[in-house]
């Protein structure tokens, strides 16, 4: 079953960066330089929170801009990054329409959501979910 | 970087606009971080006797271990000389600037020296860049400093901006530091540190990962703190209604200052209350980094213009229990949009609320009891809930307008010794009161305590335990239980973690949480540390000027009864002596 991450009421999210702390523990480290999901304010806490994460686009533009097919398209939606063939040319970062893949500071690579999960367990608000697609 | 390892120590010379860093892990090691490492810093770094503002004058900001670590570690703490006290300066803030100075890779910042011209500083692991803040210089709102430099720098989503406002710039000892724009470094004064140094913002941010010794115990310890505050209930009071839940219970049990303490009830509590607020007025809720409580509450309010129909402004407002009562119930205003307008003109002009919200309830009396008049005020009147006369003393204040203004702009105790009325001028060792009359263990700890906060011991939670169970305890008893949680408490701002945490962080868990990071320390250690922190910054306290011997235990608090009845001068001196002996023994 292909799944991925929804956003479902972005105005209960409080910005606590759970998520994004949740995500970069994935790789057993503390931090927030490999996370794939992030939050930002909308310009100031009191207008709330943007949530920035893959939701999985059918055709994906990133995929048409990867030099070296690093970027493969998911049956169903979505994008797996092959590392090895990646040479962090960053033109999917730039290319991502709603700005949800990140820079890796440990690999020096892009780093995009993979549709686990994790995060959604350290999201007490209810804002983001997993889905079937 | 492993996240055993901090150790890194930024060095900022303002006066020469160039910085350093130095790597400065036997401090950790020993201290821990927060204030055990930021007082060891503050004793190298602050000569003997020096007056606050000058440029010689440093301001430390510190975290430790567990920021950016786990979860609830999202305070920085600053220590510095107080210009307010001049003693001690030490001030907690939330919000984003702990986790972003962990992630920036920094452990401490020092800033010394002065700029000629106004500066704001950007941080990151790239370094220090000193930006002209020529143009934010003198502006009416901090919140607006905060969105130009938002949008003029990176970092977005993960950085912190403190800033001052133009009470900071007037160098007013009570004028505090503002981040994020509803978190505070209140108290004592650091805003007009950052004032005399011209300093008006520091931005700071970074992506760091931090590689764990153990990763499995690490999640494992993780989720139990984190489960811990998410499903358990503990931290429910903060999270639902926020810290203004406590208004009600406070008053209910006559524990609540009112109109400059001449009452410990207070009857306009149910529209300050922190339900009423929510209902009428909660517009948003927040959360500081790495926290998923979001006690952040914040209130929307509209306001109409007066000679535009339809034309409104909304503004958003976080509002807390200690405001509540210094702006509120001291002031006994009971209608929520003028306490949140005056809170509001407080927090843009970058006053601590306490401070203003005590000095301007003396006033009032004063000028009740016929000690000022209003040749005084410049033609002001100041009457219990006259929020609008109010928001015009606190204008007049940050413009010192004339003689009077100037005193309260050097707090109530300088006020009190030129104009007089200083029985009930509300300050322990020269910071003004907190907002809790719950009986001597409230009293013996504001007065003991190293910054005569009610967060230094948290005196008022013994007593409210005590007038639930109705049980007698001996004012020696009493010392010594402010002594031990005093003491701890210095553990939980060293790692640095809200003190609102405190129920999930006990020594078992943080000593478990630092073996998950490959830092072995027991829990009779982390207790020893504790005093010996406590120590060190009393050791500063008194190398510059305080002594047990004089605090001033103003008259008021004597006279309006608490749940435990009348307090007695005596008893609460005996409390304070008997500290004072324990800090020594201990030690």
């Amino acid at each position: 079953m292909v799944k991925r991450l929804a956003v479902i009421d972005v105005d209960l999210c409080v910005g606590c960066q759970s998520c994004m702390f949740a995500c970069n523990r994935r790789f057993g480290e503390a931090g927030l330089a490999r996370t794939a999901i992030f939050v930002q304010s909308v310009g100031g806490f009191e207008r709330g929170f943007v949530v920035k994460v893959c939701r999985a686009c059918r055709d994906p533009p990133c995929v048409k801009v990867c030099p070296t097919n690093a970027l493969i398209e998911r049956k169903g939606g979505g994008v797996r990054l092959d590392y090895r063939k990646c040479i962090a040319c960053g033109n999917c970062i730039s290319n991502c329409t709603i700005g949800a893949i990140f820079w890796d500071e440990v690999m020096k690579k892009p780093i995009v959501c993979t549709y686990c999960g994790y995060c959604v367990n350290y999201c007490p608000y209810g804002v983001i979910k997993l889905e079937e697609i | 970087m492993e996240a055993s390892n901090l150790s890194k120590i930024l060095y900022i010379d303002l006066s020469n606009k160039r910085y350093w860093i130095e790597d400065r892990s036997e401090l950790f090691k020993e201290w821990l971080g927060g204030v055990g490492v930021g007082i060891k810093l503050l004793q190298e770094e602050c000569p003997k006797n020096i007056d606050p503002l000058s440029p010689e004058s440093p301001i430390i900001f510190c975290i430790g271990y567990f920021n950016g670590i786990y979860p609830l570690a999202s305070k920085t703490i600053a220590l510095f000389k107080s210009p307010l006290t001049k003693n001690l300066g030490e001030s907690h803030a939330g919000g984003r600037c702990g986790v972003a100075m962990r992630m920036a890779g920094y452990g401490g910042i020092v800033i010394k020296g002065s700029s000629e011209k106004p500066i704001y500083l950007v941080i990151s692991n790239e370094g220090v860049k000193f930006r002209d803040a020529s143009a934010l210089w003198g502006m009416n709102s901090s919140s607006t400093v905060g969105r130009i430099i938002r949008e003029r720098e990176a970092g977005a989503g993960i950085r912190a901006i403190m800033r001052i406002g133009k009470a900071g710039e007037k160098m007013i000892p009570y004028a505090c530091v503002n981040t994020e724009t509803f978190r505070h470094f209140g108290r004592l004064g650091l805003g007009a540190i950052f004032g005399s140094k011209k300093l008006k913002a520091i931005e700071i941010f970074g992506r760091n990962s931090f590689k764990i010794f153990n990763p499995k115990d690490y999640r494992s310890i993780y989720d139990e703190i984190y489960n811990a505050v998410i499903k358990s209930g503990a931290m429910k009071k903060y999270h639902d209604i926020g810290t203004s839940m406590n208004v009600l219970p406070l008053n209910n049990t006559s524990s609540l200052p009112c109109k400059n303490l001449q009452f410990s009830k207070f009857e306009g509590a149910e529209e300050l209350s922190g339900e009423n607020l929510a209902e009428k007025f909660l517009g948003r809720r927040a959360a500081c980094a790495h926290c998923p409580v979001s006690c952040i509450h914040i209130a929307a309010l509209r306001i109409p213009y007066e000679n535009e129909p339809y034309f409104y402004k909304t503004k958003m407002i976080a509002y807390d229990y200690e405001p509540i009562y210094s702006l509120g119930c001291m002031l006994g205003i009971k209608n929520p949009e003028g306490f949140l307008k005056l809170l509001d003109i407080v927090d843009e002009l970058g006053l601590d609320a306490m401070s203003t919200g005590v000095i301007l309830a003396w006033a009032t009396e004063c000028m009740e009891k016929g000690i000022i008049g209003i040749k005084d005020t410049n033609g002001l009147e100041l009457k219990w809930g006259d929020y609008e006369n109010y928001i015009k003393a606190v204008k007049k204040i940050v413009d010192m307008e004339n003689e009077f203004y100037e005193a309260l702009a050097n707090g109530v105790e300088y006020a009190s010794s030129i104009y007089g009325g200083k029985e009930f001028a509300l300050a322990y060792g020269g910071n003004e009161m907190p907002g809790y009359h719950c009986g001597i263990a409230t009293h013996i700890g504001f007065a003991v305590g190293m910054r005569h906060s009610h967060l230094d011991n948290a005196g008022y939670d013994i007593d409210q335990k005590i007038n639930a169970e109705k049980k007698i305890v001996s004012i020696e008893e009493i010392a010594k239980m402010i002594f031990e949680e005093e003491s701890w408490r210095q553990i939980l701002s060293s790692l640095v973690v809200c003190f609102f945490s405190r129920k999930v962080y006990t020594p078992e868990v943080i000593s478990r949480a630092f073996s998950a990071i490959g830092i072995n320390i027991t829990l009779s250690d982390l207790k020893e540390k504790g005093k010996a922190i406590l120590k060190e910054k009393y050791k500063f306290k008194i190398r510059e000027g305080f002594s047990f011997d004089n605090i001033r235990i103003p008259k008021r608090v004597t006279e309006t009864p608490t749940p435990q009845g009348i307090l007695k001068e005596d008893d609460i001196r005996k409390g304070i002596i008997e500290y004072k002996r324990l800090i020594e023994v201990e030690n």
